[in-house]
């Protein structure tokens, strides 16, 4: 499903952030990503939907070569993974469920529909009841929760999330951890960066150090 | 289907985001009816005005009035000068006698006429030169005003031509007016949008991450420009047909002294969806432009 080849990454001026990264990750898999603080885990994922290029190798997604996608076939791509985001890029100037909404106007989803695969979203991270509200009403692991049915609602076959139990409490990391396991069991490729992959029993590990897998 | 479907969304959008900032929109609004109102009314009053300009025939020709008891021999003479003459396209002799007879038989002129003693017309002669230009025009009557039997030449068309004249020059004012106003109209909307864009930031990079085309970012920006250039074109409408309104009677009395009927209307159809059409475009590509330089 997703093939890195000899991947490395350099921001200007010098910093290396990835160094000869080769990996394959297969159908049906979940994968956590472990390592320091700047190893090169959040730019390793940042690859996979187009959001950083790569300095040199090739990452493929699905057959495709994500590095020479132009910029009008990035979207195209995208549509097929979720994304949780370190900062996880919630819009707080409109409500939850508009904040799940968001995948499916972009999708071109119609109205009803999308709609009840919102509540559908929500319902899934147990924030049906919390679907009027304004993000900044919830608390830091109900947010996380959100940034996961965003993620899913247009039912995507990859998903790709980054530090999403960081800064939460042992018990809802837990329970953030057990939705991403869950949806691999349906099938869903899921890739986690993780400080903490004890959250995800059963998954492949991949180790990075200072830009390097070990 | 899907491309209206994207637009109507759009441009739902895109009219939630005017409302949600009035005060915002009712400036750039107003800005924008101003912008276009003054050429807009310019151009109505211009072109009811050179409506009078239009009804009288502009042609190209002079009459030789000659001395009022002149003899027959002198005009006969001056007939003579201008038949020999290459550059004369047509003379047409009026004779005092047939003038006299043409203004018994007028209307209400018969009893004035029959009090006078004795006939107070001049033979005339009325000149139509080959070429038509003012220039030669002014020439030829020129040289038949040094001539001793012409008592007085007269330009017919002189005031259509000084009035048609002055409509070009005011004509070519609004068009510059327009051009000027209509930068500024699309600097109004550049300029929201832009503001728009930047309050926005976030909410078009989560869009772009989570696999949004540029098309669909764009789109509601587009239309909110249009928007904008909409609600200014209608807002300059109700204020060009106020004035017309306004303005109809003055108007209609100052023509009268110049011996004109003239009623201000408010702009046609026609004039109506063009003035609309007109500013919703250059809201669209105020925003277009703004697009252009602030995503990305
Ligand atoms: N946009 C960027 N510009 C410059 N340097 C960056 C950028 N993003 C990450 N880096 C650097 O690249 C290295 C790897 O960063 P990152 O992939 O975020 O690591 P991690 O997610 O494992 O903490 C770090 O040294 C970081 O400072
Ligand atoms: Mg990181």
């Amino acid at each position: 499903m997703i093939q890195f080849d000899r991947i490395a990454k350099r921001y200007p001026p010098d910093i290396t952030a990835l160094s000869d990264v080769s990996a394959e990750i297969a159908a049906g898999e979940l994968v956590t990503i472990v390592g320091h603080s700047g190893a090169g885990k959040s730019t390793l994922l940042k690859l996979i939907p187009g959001i950083e290029r790569p300095t040199a190798g090739v990452v493929l997604v699905n057959g495709q070569n994500v590095g020479s996608l132009g910029h009008g076939a990035l979207p195209y791509l995208r549509r097929n993974m979720g994304l949780v985001f370190q900062d996880q890029k919630l819009l707080f100037d409109r409500s939850v469920l508009a904040n799940v909404l968001l995948p499916l106007e972009i999708t071109g989803f119609p109205g009803r529909d999308a709609q009840r695969r919102a509540e559908a979203a929500l319902d899934k991270v147990g924030l049906l009841p919390r679907a009027k509200a304004l993000p900044v009403a919830l608390s830091g692991g109900e947010q996380q929760r959100l940034a996961i049915a965003r993620a899913v609602v247009h039912r995507p076959g990859l998903l790709l999330a980054d530090e999403p139990t960081a800064y939460l409490d042992a018990a809802t990391a837990r329970d953030v951890a057990g939705i991403f396991i869950e949806f691999n069991r349906v099938g869903v490729v899921v890739l986690v960066a993780t400080y903490d992959d004890s959250l995800f029993p059963g998954a492949r590990r991949l180790q990075l150090d200072h830009g390097r897998l070990t | 289907m899907n491309w209206l479907v994207a637009h109507g969304r759009a441009a739902r959008l895109a009219l939630v985001r005017l409302a949600a900032a009035p005060l915002n929109t009712l400036l750039a609004v107003l800005g924008i009816a101003i912008a276009l109102a003054l050429p807009a009314g310019g151009y109505e009053l211009l072109s009811q005005v050179s409506a009078l300009g239009s009804g009288t025939v502009a042609t190209p020709q002079f009459t030789l009035f000659l001395k009022v008891d002149g003899e027959r021999k002198a005009t006969q003479a001056v007939v003579d000068r201008l038949k020999e003459r290459g550059d004369i396209a047509k003379i047409l002799i009026l004779l005092r006698e047939d003038t006299l007879a043409r203004m018994k038989a007028a209307e209400g002129l018969a009893d004035v006429i029959a009090a006078l003693q004795k006939n107070p017309f001049p033979d005339a002669i009325v000149v139509t030169p080959a070429d038509d230009s003012p220039a030669a025009i002014e020439k030829l009557a020129a040289e038949a005003r040094q001539w001793r039997e012409v008592e007085l030449v007269q330009i017919d068309a002189h005031w259509v031509r000084r009035f048609a004249a002055l409509v070009n020059l005011a004509r070519t004012g609004v068009l510059l007016l327009a051009t000027l106003l209509g930068i500024g109209l699309v600097t109004i909307t550049f300029n929201t949008i832009r503001l728009q864009v930047m309050t926005r930031q976030r909410e078009v990079e989560v869009s772009w991450l989570l696999g949004a085309t540029d098309g669909f970012i764009r789109r509601p920006f587009l239309w909110h420009g249009a928007q904008l250039g909409l609600l200014g074109g209608i807002v300059a409408w109700l204020i060009v047909a106020g004035a017309t309104l306004w303005l109809q009677s003055p108007v209609a009395e100052l023509a009268q002294l110049y011996g004109f009927s003239l009623s201000l209307q408010p702009p046609s159809v026609v004039d109506s969806f063009a003035l609309l059409g007109v500013a919703g475009f250059l809201g669209w590509l105020g925003a277009a432009l703004s697009m252009r330089q602030h995503l990305h």
